[in-house]
């Protein structure tokens, strides 16, 4: 299944600026991998060790939010990063 | 190749180039915009790789390597992390790589990471991929150890590595103590016997202590100073009582910083900066007044070394890895950064200084490299 991933200006250094990618999976967590596999490192970035989402991370598959890596994720569906920052 | 000043901010990588004279400098970057900087060291043993210490605000942390002076970085393959807990087990995640040290001369390629929460970390490739020392971060004493929880998570950091054997390591942890390896890490030992640690209730405490910094001479392995939330330290091995140097500070003063920094051949020479550890611990220049202090003794002695520093209303605040010395003896540089974004400099030894640098972001660390 092929989903478009929002790519937010943080992670865009791994995407050679790319705003959206296409990606494969049925699982966020499938998703994550699809991303890895062509761009080293981004999933390190917004999934800890523990594959728990970062702290100021947050998933939204369409318009809901995806709290766990085992959301599922369809055909055409729209994937959005969203990075929070608070402070200088 | 000119010496350089590699300087690691709240908000990026930047470069101070002097003349000749060391007179003028000249100030590069942002490199990593926008990128929390902890650290940012050169390796003895490959002069043209750097390594660096980096995270955002809101991504993971990692580590870039540079293998041509820091003009082009890459991002390690495998940044260090914790291994997967088990079911039942506290999920331990890196909040930020605070500390890098390359490893022993005779392992080319080794490195050494220390992070938030306190984890140590060994690359065998450069930097490309890492991995936890198990010795440690699985270590049955660990969770007593790190057990104090200050408010930015507590640091390792101060990651030595013997010159005449690369089994034999120390490192220290804000706060938990310093701690020794004689087996390449895969056991530990607390080394902090004669430290205080005034804020625990037991005088004689094993561990808990708050290393601030520790120091290792280059040429002199077995001789260790340490500046600590209570106090400088002086540690000749094998002995294992750290002597209180800093009781001979001048009292009004007291003897409570971040950094210390040796003398490259001179294992005698020391210098520290003072900061008010008193009441709530504003940790700024004592009275607004900053001074580096020297010992040329091993810390039976101390001078106070402020000329060309501000004489009022100077609210400084220095990090542990934010000084440091070049390799220009007899005239040795001295350097320090400021949280407030400035950059110091010292030609002689801490004698005269000078502002070489200002309205950079909060200063993380100065590191010299050549």
């Amino acid at each position: 299944m092929s989903c478009t991933v929002h790519i937010p200006s943080p992670l865009r250094s791994y995407t050679a600026g790319a705003h959206r990618v296409p990606a494969d999976g049925a699982t966020l967590e499938e998703v994550l991998a699809s991303l890895e596999g062509r761009f080293t490192g981004i999933r390190f970035r917004v999934v800890d060790e523990q594959s728990h989402i970062r702290p100021h991370i947050r998933f939204y598959v369409n318009a809901r939010e995806a709290q766990e890596l085992c959301a599922p994720v369809g055909a055409g569906d729209a994937v959005h990063v969203i990075c929070a920052l608070t402070g200088g | 190749m000119t010496a350089m000043l590699w300087i690691g901010t709240r908000k990026g990588a930047f470069t101070l180039r002097p003349d000749e004279r060391r007179r003028s400098w000249k100030l590069s970057g942002p490199q990593f915009l926008g990128h929390i900087i902890h650290h940012i060291v050169q390796d003895p043993r490959e002069p043209r790789v750097l390594m660096m210490a980096a995270k955002t605000g809101h991504l993971g942390p990692t580590v870039y390597r540079s293998s041509d002076r820091g003009r082009t970085w890459q991002e390690a393959g495998q940044p260090p992390a914790f291994r997967k807990a088990a079911d039942g087990e506290a999920a331990r995640a890196v909040q930020k790589v605070f500390w890098l040290t390359p490893g022993h001369a005779s392992e080319r390629g080794s490195w050494y990471a220390g992070s938030s929460p306190a984890g140590l970390f060994r690359s065998e490739d450069g930097g490309e991929r890492w991995q936890p020392v198990a010795g440690f971060n699985d270590h049955p004493m660990r969770s007593k150890w790190v057990g104090f929880g200050t408010p930015d998570g507590e640091l390792l950091h101060s990651v030595h590595i013997d010159s005449r054997d690369p089994k034999h390591l120390y490192l220290a942890i804000s706060a938990g103590g310093v701690f020794e390896s004689t087996d390449g890490g895969a056991g530990w030992t607390p080394l902090n016997e004669g430290c205080a640690a005034d804020f625990l209730p037991d005088p004689n405490a094993q561990y808990g202590h708050d290393p601030h910094c520790v120091a290792m001479h280059p040429l002199a392995p077995d001789r260790l100073y340490q500046q600590n939330h209570c106090g400088i330290y002086r540690l000749d091995r094998p002995a294992r009582r750290w002597e209180r140097i800093g009781q001979a500070m001048p009292k009004n003063v007291g003897d409570v910083g971040f950094p210390i920094v040796l003398h490259p051949t001179d294992p005698d020479t020391a210098w520290v900066i003072p900061m008010d550890g008193q009441t709530v611990w504003p940790r700024t220049s004592i009275g607004g007044k900053p001074a580096v202090y020297r010992t040329r003794d091993g810390g039976k002695r101390w001078r106070r070394c402020d000329d060309g520093l501000p004489k009022s209303q100077a609210w400084l605040t220095v990090l542990r890895q934010a000084m440091c010395t070049d390799d220009r003896l007899p005239h040795l540089g001295l350097y320090f950064g400021t949280t407030g974004g400035e950059v110091w400099a010292s030609v002689n030894g801490g004698e005269n200084w000078r502002c070489i640098a200002r309205h950079l972001p909060e200063i993380y660390s100065v590191t010299h490299a050549i």
